[in-house]
Order: structure tokens, then C-alpha cells, then sequence
């Protein structure tokens, strides 16, 4: 592939690899199928865009992959870990020190402020104080919002909640990052802000993006990798051309 | 989860919703207070009646009299023993002898007799009787007017209520209102009595009476002789008691008192004297009882056997203490359990708002799941705020009851106080009550915290997201 630098150089390991994944709800007499047998392989480094309408399954999708949700069937294997066979506690140590968790409502504790909201992953790590407040700063100052550390989420605008959150996500320095329609709730201009950080995390510090949107060109603009999803099956798999990553290259600069 | 950082959060989510969990940590402290009331009334009752029991003396002290005297009333069982003719006599000998056994604190003999006191030129006949200093501390001078005696051998004496209603020849009426102490006590305190008695002479020189103004007599009862002399001493008036005679047990079955070490001196002809002479070899003391008294009520049961070996027959009231313990326990079962009734309101109490919360905060509680909390952590969280509710309620509970307890105390005293009965205190707050309310107030939270916190803990992430 002729892509940029840092996906070329992590090619060579799988990060997510999903083998006929299914999650079956079963409401009354029907079941639903919100993901249907998909079996996809993400590899790490990569910047992954999941399309879809509403009800395709993706969000579905990225829960399993998040260890939220368990597969009804299949399996779903992360950093060489089976999610499907782990207990709710190793999944919960998963999610703990692997993943990292934007959501489109930027889902922050509303009676906390911005440090305290940042840094509960490492509370649930048992990290010490001292360190813990320091590392919440220095994530804080990475998504530019280090004065407002004392704020309650209530104060701020959708675009500075959302960047808490990716403050948040990247607080236990996870391989993985997933967003469920991050820039949903935000005007364009500030889903651009939110996309751009994104896309850092993914540069500069390797993390593996998988990110769910229905809005195609943000894809296209951001992702390596566009996965499309209809009534829980993958319908398409196409990687963005190396020319529309050195335009955001481009852009950026 | 640190336990620090449970506790800070647990804390902070209690503030959140401020009002309802003030609520609930109320209605714990209500629990508890009533709990601690319940108890702290139960234990001050209980600490008031043993004060009571031993400074009654009912409990410690073992009445001790040679077997003769109890010839008319000797069960059964104790017929094994020495038979009367050779029981030992209750003498001087025999009294030190007890003093030097273990774990006795006194022993001090039963001087009763009855003789004629002169008032105002009156002859008044009337039962005296003789009290050890250690008696100073006996509920039954409590609403005594006046003082104690100043010394052991002062010639002092103090009035039982009825007598000095007699010296002041006042003879209430029936169905009148008893008349008030300090109202028969000041015109008599400080006022002189004379006491006539008949002094047991030393029965080896009968012929040479002890003072010359004296008249001189002799007796000859079973065969033994020895004199009897007719005296007269002047005491003073130091205190009126407002006791009944009638309620008292032995040496306090008197009028009029003296102090015990004067009344030896006075060497009284007594009862015993006619009947334990004829058997003492020598010029020592006979006496017809004696008391012992123990250094702890437990210690009765085996002191009283060591006297009993000694050839003397013994009686103490050890069984009524026991079964008093007995009593005190039900009572406390009862006052525990009522007392816990409300606390058990209460922990519904906690459940309700814990539920609530956890409706309420469905949300947070996906979030914390979602960025790595696990379904310890998050029953853990929930376990604290049931705790933190538990240990603060506890608190307050605490401080609530004792205040109930004192303002109850208070009240009662001020009620005693016009009734001229001394303060008691009835109430009691011990270190391990407190300990217990606020332990029993946290454990009663934890368990009610149980069934929410399992709950929380169970919650799907995905669903609890979702929840808007």
C-alpha cells in the first residue's frame, strides 16, 4: 500500500480481526441482526472509517470491538486477545488500558470538572494521585484546553466537551481509539477541529483509529479506509487513495 | 479502585443530590438514636440499680451468726454440719479470723440493742444500732440532713426520720403528707441526747464497780457471773436520716445510730451476752452477728464457704443478684430490639435512594463502565455511598440520642429535685455503645446497599449509554 509513513511501518500487525462476527438481539418474536457475520481485519496504525446509515450496525459494531457489547457468534480478537471468551472483569481491564472511547455526546460526568473527568480512568487504573493530576494536565494541554481544567463539562461548547473526551480517551496511552460519531453533535467547522486531533493521535502517536459516521465525505477526508455496512453485513471495503491522504497531508500544513 | 478514591467519590455523589441523601442519612440517624436511647437507657438503668445493690450493702456482705442462734430456723442440709453444742462462738477471735481471709475488705460485728434516750427530760426506749464508717457511703443516708459521723468513736448520733418525729412529739396524722427532713432536722441537729445503758462489766472482778456514781449489780446466768453497770453518756444530734427501718436489712433495723467504734467502747450488754458468756473461755467480745464484708460481689460465694468451714452460719443474698443479670439481659433484648425497629425503617430508607440513584445515574454509570471501570469498581462506588451514609448517620445518630438522653435526664432530675430526691443518673452513653451505633448503623447500610450496588454493578454498558 502506498500510504503514509507510519501506517506502512505497522502493517505487518493486525490490530482488530473480527471473523463472522454476529450480535443478535431478540425483541419479542423477532430477532434482530445489528451485525450479521462481518469479518474484517484492521491493521494497526490504521485510520478506519464504519458507514452506514442509522441501524446498519456499525455502532453495534464498534461496540463489540470496544469489549461494551459480547458477539452472539464469531470472534472478535484484539491485540491477540479473543474478546469473546474474556470475563466482564478482564473486559473491563480491556477497555481500561487498551481502548479508548469517544461517543457522539461526548458523554462526560456532568458533576465533575474537566481534570477530575480525565483523570477517573486512572483512578479505575489506581494510579496515585500526584501522578494522575499531572498526566490529566499534560493531556488537558494536548487538546488546548488546560484552562479550563477546573470547569464542569455544563460550561463548556460541544467542541471543547468533545475535546475533553479525546483528553479522556487518551489518558491511559491506548493502541486503540474508538469514536461513535464524534462529530455528530458539532457544527462543521469544530467537527473538522475534532477530526484534525484525531488524526493526530493517529500520526503521532500511532493509535489505531476506528471511527463510525454516516457523513461520507468526512470519511473520505479523514479515514485510510472506508468499511461499509448495511442490515448488520459488510457491504464494501475501499481504501482511500494515497493522493486524498497527502491532500489532508496538505491541508493540514 | 483505591479505597481513598472510593470514598472521595462516594462523598461527592452524596453531595449531588444533597437533599435526598440528607434524608436518608436522617432517617439513619433517627434509627441509630433511638438505638443508642433504647441502650443508653437500658445500660444507665442498669449501672443506677448495681450502684444501688452495693451501696445497699445487700450484695456484698455475708451476715454471719454462730449456729445457736440459728438453732429455731436450721434447714435440713445443714444439719450435716457441727451440731450447736459444738458450733464455735462468735467472738473477737473468731472476727479477726475472718478479717484475714482473702478478698474480704471488712468485718465489723452487729451492735443492736435496745436502750432508753433522754430529750428535753423524756425517757424515749428505742432500738440503736451501730454503723462502720464504710456505711457513710450507703444510699440510705443519701437524704440524710446533717452529716456523718466525724469520727468512728465520736460520741455522735444520728436520727432515723421517725424518731425525731417522736422527740419532737409529732404524730402525723394518718393520710397526712409525710413531713420533710430538713423541716424535723433543724430544730434537733446539734441538740444533745443522753443514753442510758447497761455496760457488761468485766466478769473477773465483780464486786469492784467501774466508777463510783454508777450502781452495781450482778448477774448470774448459767452459771457465770459477771457484773452489769447502769451508765449514762451525752450524744450529739449530727444528722437525721429519712430512711425507712422497716425496708433495711439487719444492723439498720434501728432509730437511732451510733458510730460502730464508739458503740464497742460502750461495751452494751446485749442479748447474745447471756447465752455466749456461759460458753467463752475468755474475757473477749461475744457477738451475735457479725458482717462481712467482700471486696467484690462475686467473691461472696467463696468467702461465705470459708466461714462456713469455720463452724458458723452464713447468709447473703447471692441469688438475687444473678437473677437481677437475668432480668437486665431480657430487658436489654428488648430494648435493642425496639430500638433497631426504627434503624430497620431506615436501611428501607438507604435501598430507596441507592435505586433512585441508580436510575438516575444509569448514565454515569455506562460512562465509568466504558472508560474502564469494572463491575467491582462500580458496586464498590455504590457500597461506599451506602457506607459513607452509614458511618455520617451513625454519627449524628449518636450525638442525637446522647442529647435525647440528657435533655430526658435533665428534665427527670429537675422533676426529682422538686420531690427532694437526689439526681440520679439514670442515662448512660458508654464508649463501646457508640462504637456499636455507628459499627451496627454501617454494617445495616452496607447490607442495604447490597441489592443496589449488585444491581448497578450488573448494568449493560451499551443499554446504560444509550439511556438518555
Amino acid at each position: 500500500m502506498t500510504t503514509a509513513p507510519v501506517v506502512s511501518s505497522a502493517t505487518s500487525t493486525t490490530a482488530i480481526r473480527s471473523e463472522n462476527l454476529c450480535r443478535h438481539y431478540r425483541m419479542g418474536e423477532t430477532v434482530i441482526r445489528a451485525v450479521d457475520g462481518v469479518s474484517l481485519v484492521v491493521q494497526a496504525g490504521e485510520f478506519v472509517a464504519l458507514l452506514g446509515s442509522s441501524g446498519s450496525g456499525k455502532s453495534s459494531m464498534l461496540n463489540l470491538i470496544a469489549g461494551l457489547d459480547r458477539p452472539t457468534s464469531g470472534s472478535v480478537i484484539v491485540q491477540d486477545c479473543n474478546l469473546a471468551k474474556m470475563t466482564r472483569e478482564e473486559l473491563a481491564k480491556y477497555r481500561l488500558h487498551v481502548v479508548g472511547m469517544v461517543f457522539q455526546s461526548f458523554n462526560l460526568i456532568p458533576s465533575m470538572t474537566l481534570v477530575e473527568n480525565v483523570e477517573l480512568p486512572l483512578r479505575f487504573a489506581e494510579v496515585d494521585r500526584g501522578k494522575r493530576d499531572a498526566l490529566a494536565c499534560a493531556a488537558l494541554e494536548r487538546v488546548g484546553l488546560k484552562a479550563r481544567g477546573n470547569h464542569r463539562p455544563s460550561e463548556l461548547s460541544g467542541g471543547e466537551q468533545q475535546r475533553a473526551a479525546l483528553a479522556r480517551a487518551l489518558i491511559n496511552r491506548p493502541k486503540l481509539l474508538l469514536a461513535d460519531e464524534p462529530t455528530g453533535n458539532l457544527d462543521s467547522h469544530t467537527g473538522t477541529e475534532i477530526m484534525d486531533m484525531v488524526r493526530d493521535f493517529n500520526q503521532e502517536l500511532g493509535m489505531t483509529v476506528v471511527t463510525v459516521t454516516h457523513e461520507r465525505a468526512l470519511a473520505e477526508r479523514y479515514a485510510q479506509r472506508m468499511i461499509f455496512l448495511a442490515d448488520g453485513k459488510l457491504i464494501d471495503d475501499q481504501s482511500n487513495g494515497a493522493s486524498t491522504h497527502s491532500g489532508i497531508q496538505e491541508g493540514r500544513l | 479502585m483505591k479505597i481513598n478514591d472510593l470514598a472521595e467519590l462516594a462523598v461527592r455523589n452524596l453531595k449531588e443530590s444533597l437533599l435526598r441523601n440528607s434524608l436518608t442519612t436522617m432517617g439513619i440517624s433517627v434509627g441509630v438514636a433511638s438505638l443508642v436511647a433504647m441502650l443508653s437507657l437500658g445500660t444507665g438503668l442498669q449501672a443506677l440499680f448495681s450502684r444501688r445493690l452495693e451501696k445497699s450493702g445487700l450484695f456484698d456482705t455475708i451476715f454471719v451468726s454462730s449456729r445457736r442462734e440459728m438453732r429455731g430456723m436450721e434447714r435440713r442440709e445443714e444439719r450435716s454440719g457441727p451440731t450447736p453444742g459444738e458450733s464455735r462462738i462468735l467472738d473477737e477471735g473468731a472476727r479477726v479470723e475472718m478479717e484475714k481471709l482473702p478478698n474480704v475488705s471488712e468485718v465489723y460485728p452487729d451492735i443492736r440493742f435496745s436502750s432508753e434516750l433522754q430529750f428535753e427530760g423524756k425517757p424515749h426506749l428505742t432500738m440503736i444500732s451501730a454503723l462502720p464508717s464504710s456505711a457513710k457511703s450507703n444510699d440510705a443516708f443519701e437524704g440524710m440532713q446533717g452529716r456523718f459521723f466525724a469520727s468512728d468513736a465520736a460520741p455522735e448520733v444520728i436520727l432515723q426520720k421517725a424518731f425525731a418525729e417522736e422527740l419532737l412529739g409529732r404524730t402525723p396524722a394518718l393520710g397526712a403528707p409525710e413531713p420533710q427532713v430538713a423541716e424535723l432536722a433543724k430544730p434537733l441537729l446539734g441538740r444533745e441526747l443522753t443514753l442510758h445503758y447497761a455496760q457488761r462489766g468485766p466478769s473477773t472482778s465483780p464486786a469492784s464497780p467501774p466508777s463510783p456514781d454508777a450502781a452495781s449489780q450482778h448477774a448470774d446466768v448459767a452459771g457465770a457471773s459477771y457484773s452489769v453497770v447502769s451508765r449514762e453518756q451525752k450524744l450529739t444530734i449530727v444528722g437525721v436520716s429519712d430512711l425507712d427501718p422497716e425496708s433495711m436489712r439487719g444492723p439498720m433495723r434501728a432509730r437511732v445510730f451510733l458510730p460502730l467504734r464508739f458503740a464497742e467502747n460502750l461495751h452494751v450488754m446485749q442479748l447474745a451476752d447471756l447465752r455466749e458468756t456461759s460458753r467463752a473461755g475468755s474475757d473477749q467480745p461475744v457477738y451475735s452477728s457479725i458482717s462481712v464484708r467482700v471486696k467484690e460481689p462475686s467473691q461472696i460465694q467463696g468467702v461465705e464457704d470459708a466461714i462456713r468451714k469455720m463452724g458458723f452460719t452464713t447468709f447473703s443474698i447471692l441469688d438475687a443478684s444473678h437473677s437481677l443479670q437475668q432480668v437486665f439481659k431480657v430487658l436489654f433484648a428488648f430494648l435493642g430490639i425496639f430500638g433497631s425497629l426504627a434503624l430497620a425503617v431506615a436501611s428501607i430508607g438507604i435501598v430507596n435512594t441507592l435505586v433512585m440513584a441508580i436510575l438516575e445515574r444509569r448514565r454515569e454509570i455506562g460512562i465509568m463502565k466504558a472508560i474502564g471501570a469494572s463491575d467491582r469498581d462500580v458496586q464498590k462506588l455504590f457500597f461506599a455511598e451506602a457506607g459513607a451514609m452509614g458511618i455520617l448517620g451513625g454519627i449524628v445518630g449518636v450525638v442525637l440520642g446522647w442529647a435525647i438522653g440528657q435533655i430526658i435526664n435533665f428534665g427527670t432530675n429537675i422533676y426529682l429535685k422538686s420531690q427532694s430526691i437526689p439526681p440520679e443518673h439514670f442515662w448512660a452513653v458508654p464508649l463501646w455503645l457508640i462504637v456499636f451505633a455507628i459499627g451496627f448503623a454501617f454494617v445495616v447500610s452496607l447490607v442495604s446497599g447490597l441489592y443496589p450496588a449488585g444491581r448497578a454493578a450488573r448494568l449493560d454498558p451499551v443499554q446504560a449509554l444509550r439511556y438518555e
